[in-house]
């Protein structure tokens, strides 16, 4: 699927420095998601992939300079007004967050927790009760779930019911932060299985935020790495599995545990992200990388196309090495 | 035929009406490693704990090298026994380090509790060592620490005790791709060179490849399928494993077919035609 003219999410550029350290915690990051398209996000802990996907709600941490542009359908978050932002954020863009427990208030009947905000935008108390029932038997739960506090629900059903929430405003883009980690394999899958299909129903744009490289090589159409700030490459997700193109994403393909693979020892990636009180002079994966060479260490990496394949961009000096040597070893 | 280094059999617990763990019965060697999957509440847990201690059963027994484990360590001398034969590490290293204590004076802290003769210095170091900690890290607090930092801490602390059975719950579920395959290629380390068992609890059917050798798998509270680990993954024979491995993301993974083999297991059981 190609993105198409009018993106609902485009990322162009986007510096994020926060107060205390050594580098931008975003550096260049340029992102797409296309209308109804699914788009995942990939990195370790501390990579800025949740800081990315949360700039297109303009929510910034405390303190933080940003540069570049985040536009949503066209229009930048980052010099929005108070009020078109909170308009922004109850309708057109919508976030699904990891832990659903802690995004729900126990006090409050779920009923409430799905229909304050059209409420508070001004639809009638019967009119938000109905859009609710619909939402809720769109991802599988019936009315009665309205009248139940939090704790009464499991973890999967509760995760139903914050992907119904997210609904509510009918949002062009819907921003999912590590949605199905808290739960088990099983509930994962129909977790995806709903988004996916929800997704096809409402013509929504999703961006999913994981840290699971074959979970977002499985549902997505297109997928970002990102590392130390920088998105390391980009491609269709079916040609980043078969051909990843920058060394940190095959390191991360052959450190995944996998139950169809040989038991035994794993290709572990040596060392830890750069410390964000460090400047990086070069490639950020440069320390940790088997192919490195003096360059690496020197010049930052543009992220460049395959000429064989447009859409397949990665930010390596030795991405034709890689690709003719295979996936680097044990370091 | 040498006795198992851990023996269980016949566990039972109930939290009030739910029947967490059913008639739970498994057999750890010296020196293998045991695989406990299943999905939430499936009892996975609950049988760790009541290995360990932490919660006691209603029914049944634990035994470590022939020897029944008793539900209540009574007594400093018995506690301390009873540590020496099985040690745990948690799912986050965050919640089961305190927050003042060094690498090193836990370490420290440890040895002198149960080997209050031995000199801990050049035992300290080896742990260190073992578990791949420099200086630096060794001397920081937790909050300075990374993830995988904090969780090798966890497994040098284990391993200091020199316990017979390992128990990890989860122990590389809080972790990143890249930091949990070092921790899990440290653990393979650790088997090769120490005569020690693993008891791995977890969700995740790609790390049990890795680490075990034997596999129970649980499903409300019962054990529906047992077996070497590569003929179980490779061959399952319950239904509720097969859905298992299924869910986990591959090329060409289809989420909806999972959904429906969901419901269709579950109305199976309601019928009573798997048990």
């Amino acid at each position: 699927m190609t993105p198409t003219p009018v993106p609902v999410l485009q990322v162009q550029d986007l510096r994020l420095t926060l107060p205390g350290t050594a580098r931008p915690v975003l550096d260049g990051v340029d992102l797409t998601v296309g209308a109804g398209e699914t788009v995942a996000l990939v990195g370790e802990s501390g990579s800025g992939k949740s800081l990315t996907s949360r700039t297109a709600l303009g929510l910034l941490p405390p303190g933080a300079i940003a540069s570049g542009t985040v536009r949503v359908e066209g229009e930048d978050t980052l010099t929005m007004s108070a009020a078109r932002l909170r308009a922004l954020r109850t309708g057109d863009v919508a976030m699904v967050f990891q832990d659903p427990r802690a995004a729900l208030n126990p006090l409050r009947r779920i009923g409430d927790f799905l229909t304050e905000g059209l409420r508070a935008a001004g639809t009638k108390q019967e009119a938000a009760t109905a859009r609710a029932v619909e939402l809720l038997d769109a991802v599988g739960l019936d009315a009665s779930a309205l009248g139940k506090y939090p704790s009464q629900v499991s973890g999967g059903m509760l995760q139903r019911v914050m992907i119904a929430a997210a609904l509510m405003g009918d949002p062009s883009l819907l921003l999912a932060d590590e949605p199905t980690t808290a739960l088990d394999v099983v509930s994962q899958a129909e977790v995806i299985a709903l988004l996916t299909k929800l997704r096809e129903r409402f013509g929504t744009g999703l961006l999913f935020v994981t840290h699971d490289l074959d979970l977002a090589a499985a549902i997505s159409d297109r997928v970002y790495v990102m590392y130390a700030g920088r998105i390391a490459e980009t491609a269709p997700a079916e040609t980043l599995f078969a051909g990843p193109r920058h060394p940190y994403t095959a390191a991360l393909l052959a450190s995944t545990p996998r139950p169809t693979a040989q038991g035994g020892r794993l290709a572990a990636i040596a060392g830890q992200p750069p410390d964000l009180r460090t400047t990086i002079e070069g490639c950020a994966f440069a320390e940790r990388c088997p192919l490195a060479t003096g360059l690496c260490r020197e010049r930052a990496p543009e992220p460049l196309p395959d000429p064989a394949r447009p859409g397949h961009l990665a930010a390596c000096h030795h991405t034709d090495r890689l690709v003719a040597e295979g996936t680097p070893a044990d370091a | 035929m040498p006795e198992p280094l851990l023996q269980v059999s016949g566990l039972h617990r109930t939290f009030g009406d739910v029947h967490a763990v059913d008639d739970v019965s498994f057999t750890l060697n010296e020196g293998a490693s045991l695989g406990i999957v299943g999905g939430s509440g499936s009892g996975k847990t609950t049988t760790a704990r009541i290995v360990v201690g932490l919660e006691s059963a209603d029914a049944g027994e634990v035994r470590v090298r022939g020897r029944v484990r008793p539900a209540r360590l009574r007594g400093r001398a018995r506690r301390l026994a009873g540590a020496r034969q099985v040690q745990m590490v948690f799912q986050d290293p965050y919640l089961s380090l305190d927050p003042r204590t060094s690498a090193e004076d836990v370490l420290r802290e440890t040895l002198r509790l149960h080997f209050p003769e031995r000199d801990p210095v050049p035992r300290i170091r080896e742990l260190l060592d073992q578990v791949g900690l420099g200086a630096r890290a060794a001397e920081a607090l937790p909050r300075q620490l990374s993830g995988g930092q904090r969780q090798r801490v966890a497994i040098a602390r284990a391993l200091a005790v020199e316990p017979e059975v390992l128990v990890l719950d989860e122990a590389v579920a809080a972790l990143d791709v890249s930091v949990q395959a070092q921790i899990l290629n440290l653990l393979a380390d650790i088997r090769e060179q120490t005569p020690i068992g693993y008891l791995f609890i977890t969700h995740d059917l790609g790390v049990v490849r890795c680490v075990t050798d034997e596999l129970l798998v649980m499903r409300h509270g019962r054990v529906v399928e047992a077996g070497p680990t590569s003929d179980v993954l490779a061959a399952p024979q319950h239904p509720y494993t097969r859905l298992l491995l299924d869910s986990v993301p591959h090329p060409g993974w289809d989420p909806g077919r999972i959904a429906e083999a969901r419901q269709e297991l579950a109305v199976s059981e309601r019928s009573g035609a798997t048990s």
